[in-house]
């Protein structure tokens, strides 16, 4: 099967030891690193936003904020995809938690905050987009299926697209049935063409029937193991510090996708 | 501008709705303008207002082999999935392609959040969802998707879409740019949202939801009418089957504009529906009948009515079925897709249910009577919360 090819111009990252990219970096060549404050800065909201967002919100925001400031694009060109596996887990946990003793009392904030697209929601409001944005879901596979949604808009159309992957910390009953115990999020800015901005070149290929393949590996007690979305991005993210690579992550049940990472030339 | 793109075949369709199981009870109807609204009987407390709810969800169990995905989103699903022999075509098609070819993108809001809910209704002492609820797979939005891949047995890519309201419209989109890549053959597409407390509640406490049976563009409109509905449809190379309707465009576009409120002059919605129009290679004097959004809330119909005003000429026809099924909020870009198919197949143009006295934004293209008249180009109108848009155009194939 042909190659989809992508051309990464910007790198989000964000973890509770990680600020951004180049702290992966800096960690990967074995330098001390300074963890970020706890709660994401989110920078690119309006402070009065950034006070009512909720916290996938921030973290979403936050990572593509950087991913397109590296990029040096207008983040109002470009198409989004924002893909989570769970989606606000606070908001949930409050939700259930409320319509289960009172639920006249449910917040109306809060609610249209449940909705999945809110980090799409906020972030093309801060940005004045107009473009598509698309808010995606594909359990254990969210950052696979993200990938190759936001790599087949980012081809099929010619744009540049936006891609965010992250997941919150869990809370209550939700919480344990998540998995998700710490917050993680990445972003990548896509372009189909090479250009001066480009990092580096990612050929993306389907191999199917691959289920074996894609079932966990044994657990070695990693922190990103915490968090089903930081699991499945490390490999990439890992490759993109380093500059090269390949690796195997999961679009679906039993559908993989291959990484091959090609630099810049 | 998008370019055109090349059309696709939709080899099948189905709906599920409370208008009933399946097309064919859809058409009657809207051929008889018969609506299927009813008062509230399905919150956990009493809430005074309508629902479109569907009969016979709690009976329809899911086969022992997928018992792992029980819950109400996934009934109603299982039940769609087995209305207008869709179950065979897809598995027919699963054949023909290979399972890994046949992509599956699947809409829905809420998925399956009403298991999650009743969990939290029933916990133990300790705080934890009771045993029969502890199956991590029904608390995440891809609970839908999971299950109906498992249940077709399909292995290509596949793809939760929940942007609210526009969720099961955008599908068409994600399915329509793999096919065109060669990433898949054909795909499966559709979407799924049951009843629950968190949108009949949430809703409610935004103030919008209508005490009343909801009245789309009627002056006097109070809200919208939360409903539930499945929907599926296949979508192939018009070559596999040449005389079915076709897919001849969509678009899609973001407000950038408020949370819950649409833009006031609707610039996300026409950003959409110009895209749409570029991308079937169509003007919109070639559009016989547009199926709106048309929620009955007060600002959604304002600015959609202004839209179809200055947007469409007299000679198209437009009407919002909300009043028929309520709001099914992410089941509703496939489940008005499906109306929109049957306006083409059937020469039908669905009456604006629920609507005495006009808004005075609304020109002279409102059906607000059933009309029978052929239709060979139909829009479909979804929008969503966070200001996300999406437009379907169908066409009938060449004769």
């Amino acid at each position: 099967m042909s190659a989809l090819q992508v051309h990464v111009e910007g790198i989000g990252l964000w973890s509770a030891s990680l600020a951004d990219f180049a702290a992966l970096k800096a960690q990967e060549r074995g330098e001390p690193v300074t963890p970020p404050p706890a709660r994401p800065a989110a920078s690119t909201l309006p402070a009065n936003e950034r006070r009512r967002a909720p916290e996938s919100v921030l973290l979403a925001v936050e990572v593509a904020g950087q991913a397109v400031a590296m990029s040096g694009r207008a983040a109002a060109e470009l198409g989004c995809v924002f893909s989570s596996a769970y989606g606000d887990q606070l908001i949930s946990d409050y939700m259930c938690t409320t319509l289960a003793h009172a639920p006249t009392e449910l917040s109306p904030t809060r609610f249209h905050n449940s909705v999945h697209n809110a980090p799409a929601g906020y972030w093309t409001i801060a940005t004045g987009c107009h473009a598509p944005s698309n808010a995606i879901s594909a359990g254990h596979a969210s950052f696979g299926a993200g990938l190759l949604e936001a790599a087949t808009l980012c081809v099929s159309e010619q744009q540049p697209v936006l891609l965010v992957c992250s997941d919150i910390a869990g809370h209550g009953p939700v919480g344990d049935m998540s998995g998700s115990q710490l917050s993680f999020g990445c972003a990548l800015v896509l372009s189909p063409q090479v250009s001066e901005r480009s990092l580096l070149r990612l050929d993306l290929m389907l191999e199917p029937h691959a289920g074996p393949m894609l079932h966990p590996a044994p657990r070695t007690g990693a922190w990103q193991e915490a968090n089903p979305m930081a699991s499945a991005a490390w490999p990439l993210m890992q490759n993109l510090a380093r500059g090269a690579g390949e690796c195997t992550v999961a679009a679906a049940e039993t559908l993989a996708l291959r990484v091959v990472m090609e630099t810049a030339a | 501008m998008p370019v055109p793109i090349q059309p696709l075949a939709v080899s099948a369709y189905t709906a599920t709705s409370a208008l009933g199981h399946g097309l064919e009870s859809h058409l009657a109807a809207l051929s008889a303008t018969r609506g299927g609204l009813r008062p509230n009987d399905f919150s956990s407390a009493p809430l005074a207002c309508w629902i479109g709810r569907v009969e016979g969800v709690e009976d329809a169990a899911l086969p022992a082999a997928h018992a792992v995905w029980e819950c109400r989103n996934n009934r109603l699903a299982w039940l769609g999935l087995r209305q207008d022999r869709f179950l065979e075509r897809a598995l027919d098609v699963r054949q023909r392609y290979g399972a890994a070819r046949v992509a599956l993108v699947l809409g829905t809001s809420t998925a399956s959040i009403g298991a999650t809910e009743e969990a939290y209704r029933r916990l133990d002492d300790d705080g934890h969802m009771p045993p029969d609820l502890r199956r991590p797979l029904i608390h995440a939005p891809h609970s839908l998707a999971g299950f109906v891949a498992e249940a077709l047995g399909l292995e290509g890519p596949c793809l939760t879409v929940s942007t609210a309201c526009s969720s099961s419209a955008k599908v068409f989109a994600s399915a329509e740019r793999l096919i065109r890549l060669g990433l898949a053959d054909a795909a499966v597409v559709g979407g799924v949202d049951t009843l629950c407390d968190s949108v009949l509640f949430g809703f409610n406490a935004l103030e919008l939801v209508s005490p009343d049976p909801c009245r789309p563009f009627d002056q006097a409109r109070r809200g919208i009418s939360i409903g539930e509905a499945a929907g599926f449809a296949l979508l192939e190379r018009t070559g596999m089957a040449p005389h079915a309707p076709r897919l001849l465009g969509y678009g899609e576009s973001s407000d950038a504009h408020h949370m819950s409120t649409p833009h006031p002059e609707g610039l996300g919605a026409e950003l959409a529906l110009r895209d749409a129009l570029a991308r079937a290679n169509l003007h919109a004097d070639q559009v016989d009948y547009i199926n709106l959004h048309g929620t009955a809330s007060l600002k959604n119909d304002e600015v959609e009515a202004a839209l179809v005003t200055r947007a469409f000429p007299t000679t198209t026809r437009a009407s919002s079925t909300k009043g028929f099924t309520g709001h099914t909020l992410g089941a509703a870009g496939i489940l008005e897709a499906a109306f929109a198919l049957q306006a083409i197949e059937h020469g039908l143009v669905p009456a604006n249910l629920g609507c005495t006295a006009p808004d005075i934004a609304c020109g002279p293209q409102f059906a607000w009577e059933v009309e029978q008249r052929r239709v060979d180009t139909a829009v479909s109108n979804s929008f969503g919360f966070g200001g996300n848009n999406a437009c379907l155009v169908f066409g009938r194939a060449p004769a």
